[in-house]
C-alpha cells in the first residue's frame, strides 16, 4: 500500500494537459526505456480504451515517445517531441487499439533493436502508473520505490539466493512478485526495495547461475 | 512528529492540542512519514509555488491555442475587457478570474503546469493564493503556508475519495481544488483553523453532484471556464467562513456525502464523455470534428 503524500496533492510540476493521459505517458514511457535500457531501432506503441480515443488531444503520443526518450514530466520537449534530435535514428509507429480487457489507459510498447522486448503499462491517475507486464511476466512496477527484476530459470532456492544478497546490504524488501511459465521453465521476480542496491550487488546477482535477466530500476523522479 | 489524521476533526483537535496551526501539522506530518526535514517540505511546496507562478506569468502573455483548437484565448480577452473597462467586481476579481484561465490555457496547450490536485483542475489554487497573497502583501513564506494548508484540505478528502473525474465526477477534481482554495484563502486572510476548514467545507458542499462531462473527451469543455468559476466559488467560501458562518452539516460528514454522491452518479457522467455536455448536439459535433481531423 502506499504512504500517501502531501505531494500527491500539490504536486507534481508537469507539462498538461492531463496527469493521467500526458504526465502518466510520460512515466510509462520512462520506465519502458529504464527496463529496455538499450536505445532502440524501431517502436510500435499500441495504445488501448481511452488512450487511443482521446490520447491525441491530450498529447499521450507525445508524452509515450518523450518518456522513452528520457525526458521527464515537466520537460519542455515534450509538446514538440516528434521534432526532436533523439528521435531521428528511431523507426516508430502509434496503433490504436480498443480492449474491454485491458485498462482504460493501457499502452504496449514493442521495442526493436539489439533485443525485442514488449513491456505493458497502465496509467492509473493522478500520473500515477503501473507496469504490468514485461514479455509474458506479470510484474508490479510502479516507480514509487526502487525495483529489482529478474528472469531466471525456476528451481529451489532462488529467492533466497537473491533476497541473501540483497540482505548483506542491510536493504529492506518492500514486496516481492513472482511468476512463471511453467515448473522448470522461466521464472520472474519483481522486487521492490527501500533503499538503492549498489552496483556490486546487482553484479553478484547477475552471476547466479540461470539468471537471465536484471534490471535495477531506480523509483521515478517526482 | 507522527501525527495521524485522516478526518477534519481529528486534524482540527491536534491543532487545539498542540495550538498550531493546519499548515505546521501538516508540514511535520509530512516530514514524518517521508524522512525528511520540514524545510525540505518547505522548499518542495516551493518549488510548486514557482511553477505556479510562471505558468501564470506565461499564460497572461499567450492566445495560441489548444492541441485541439477549441481553445486559448479566453485570458486574452477577459483581459481586453479589464482595461477597457475594468471590472465590476474590483481588482481582486480581475486577477483570480484571469490567473485561473492563465493557468488552465497554459495546460492546454502541453505547457509547464503543477497538478492540483489535478491537471485539469491546475488553475484554482493558484489563481486565489496568488491573487490574494498580492492583495495582502504575503511574503513567500506565507503564500507555502497557505500553499501546505490547501494541501492538507485536499490530502483528508482523498483519504476516504480518489482524486479523480472517473471516481467521483468533477466534485473530485475543481471541486476539491475549491475547497483546498478556500482553506488557503481563509489562511491568508487570517483566519483561524476551524475557519479554514469550515470554508472548505462550504466550498464543497456547494458543488456536491458536479459531473464530469467533458466534450470529447479533452480537458477544455468545460474544464477551462470551469477554474474560474470555482476560484471565485472559493473566495465566497472564504468570506463566509470569516463571519463565522458555520456549515450545519459538519465537514467530514460533507465528505461523506460528496463520496455517496460520488457513488451514485452514472458513469456516463464520470469522465466517460457519455453524457452531460459531452452528448449534447454541439458536443458530439465538436467531437466528430475532431475525429476527422
Amino acid at each position: 500500500m502506499k504512504q500517501r503524500s502531501l505531494f500527491d496533492i500539490i504536486s507534481p510540476i508537469m507539462t498538461g494537459p492531463s496527469s493521467s493521459h500526458t504526465a502518466g505517458a510520460v512515466r510509462l514511457g520512462l520506465m519502458a526505456r529504464k527496463i529496455y535500457r538499450e536505445k532502440p531501432q524501431k517502436v510500435i506503441l499500441k495504445l488501448y480504451n481511452s488512450f487511443a480515443q482521446t490520447g491525441k488531444g491530450h498529447g499521450t503520443d507525445k508524452g509515450l515517445m518523450a518518456g522513452l526518450l528520457g525526458y521527464n514530466v515537466d520537460s519542455n520537449k515534450i509538446k514538440n517531441i516528434f521534432n526532436d534530435a533523439a528521435l531521428k535514428d528511431i523507426e516508430y509507429r502509434f496503433e490504436n487499439e480498443q480492449n474491454i480487457e485491458r485498462h482504460p489507459n493501457a499502452v504496449d510498447f514493442l521495442l526493436y533493436g539489439k533485443i525485442n522486448m514488449r513491456i505493458s503499462g497502465n496509467s492509473i491517475g493522478a500520473g500515477n502508473i503501473e507496469i504490468t507486464k514485461i514479455e509474458d511476466f506479470t510484474t508490479k512496477i510502479s516507480g514509487e520505490l526502487n525495483t529489482l527484476i529478474l528472469f531466471y530459470k525456476d528451481k529451489p532456492g532462488m529467492i533466497s539466493r537473491v533476497s541473501t544478497l540483497i540482505q548483506k546490504e542491510n536493504i529492506n524488501i518492500a514486496s516481492l512478485d513472482c511468476d512463471r511459465d511453467a515448473k522448470g521453465k522461466t521464472a520472474s521476480m519483481c522486487i521492490c526495495l527501500d533503499s538503492e542496491i549498489s552496483d556490486s550487488i546487482i553484479k553478484k546477482i547477475e552471476e547466479i547461475e540461470d539468471v537471465y535477466f536484471v534490471r535495477n530500476l531506480k523509483r521515478l523522479e517526482d | 512528529m507522527e501525527y495521524s489524521f485522516t478526518t477534519f476533526e481529528s486534524l482540527l483537535e491536534i491543532c487545539n492540542k498542540e495550538n498550531k496551526r493546519i499548515y505546521e501539522i501538516m508540514q511535520e506530518k509530512e516530514a514524518f512519514d517521508f524522512d525528511k526535514t520540514v524545510e525540505e517540505v518547505r522548499n518542495k511546496t516551493e518549488k510548486s509555488l514557482k511553477a505556479m507562478k510562471e505558468a501564470i506569468k506565461n499564460g497572461l502573455k499567450s492566445k495560441e491555442k489548444s492541441i485541439s483548437g477549441l481553445c486559448g484565448d479566453d485570458c486574452y480577452k477577459l483581459l481586453g475587457r479589464y482595461k477597457k473597462t475594468g471590472s465590476t467586481f474590483g481588482k481582486i476579481f480581475e486577477k483570480i478570474t484571469t490567473y485561473a484561465l492563465a493557468t488552465m490555457e497554459e495546460n492546454l496547450r502541453m505547457n509547464r503546469i503543477v497538478a492540483c490536485p489535478t491537471a485539469g483542475s491546475c488553475g484554482i489554487v493558484p489563481a486565489v493564493i496568488i491573487a490574494l497573497s498580492e492583495k495582502y502583501k504575503s511574503d513567500k513564506e506565507e503564500e507555502i503556508n497557505a500553499l501546505i494548508t490547501a494541501g492538507a484540505i485536499g490530502y483528508i478528502i482523498s483519504a476516504k475519495v480518489a482524486m479523480a473525474g472517473a471516481i467521483a465526477g468533477c466534485q473530485a477534481e475543481c471541486g476539491v481544488a475549491s475547497a483546498m482554495s478556500a482553506a488557503a484563502a481563509v489562511q491568508i486572510m487570517g483566519g483561524d483553523e476551524k475557519q479554514k476548514i469550515n470554508a472548505a467545507a462550504l466550498a464543497l458542499k456547494n458543488i456536491l453532484g458536479l459531473s464530469c462531462d467533458p466534450v470529447s473527451g479533452l480537458v477544455e469543455i468545460p474544464c477551462v471556464k470551469r477554474n474560474v468559476f470555482m476560484a471565485i466559488h472559493a473566495i465566497t467560501a472564504s468570506e463566509l467562513s470569516m463571519a463565522d458562518i458555520e456549515s450545519k452539516i459538519p465537514p467530514d460528514e460533507i465528505v461523506d456525502a460528496m463520496m455517496q454522491t460520488g457513488q451514485l452518479m452514472s458513469p456516463l457522467l464520470k469522465e466517460t464523455s457519455q453524457g452531460g455536455l459531452a452528448t449534447t448536439k454541439t458536443g458530439i459535433l465538436i467531437n466528430k470534428n475532431l475525429s476527422n481531423n
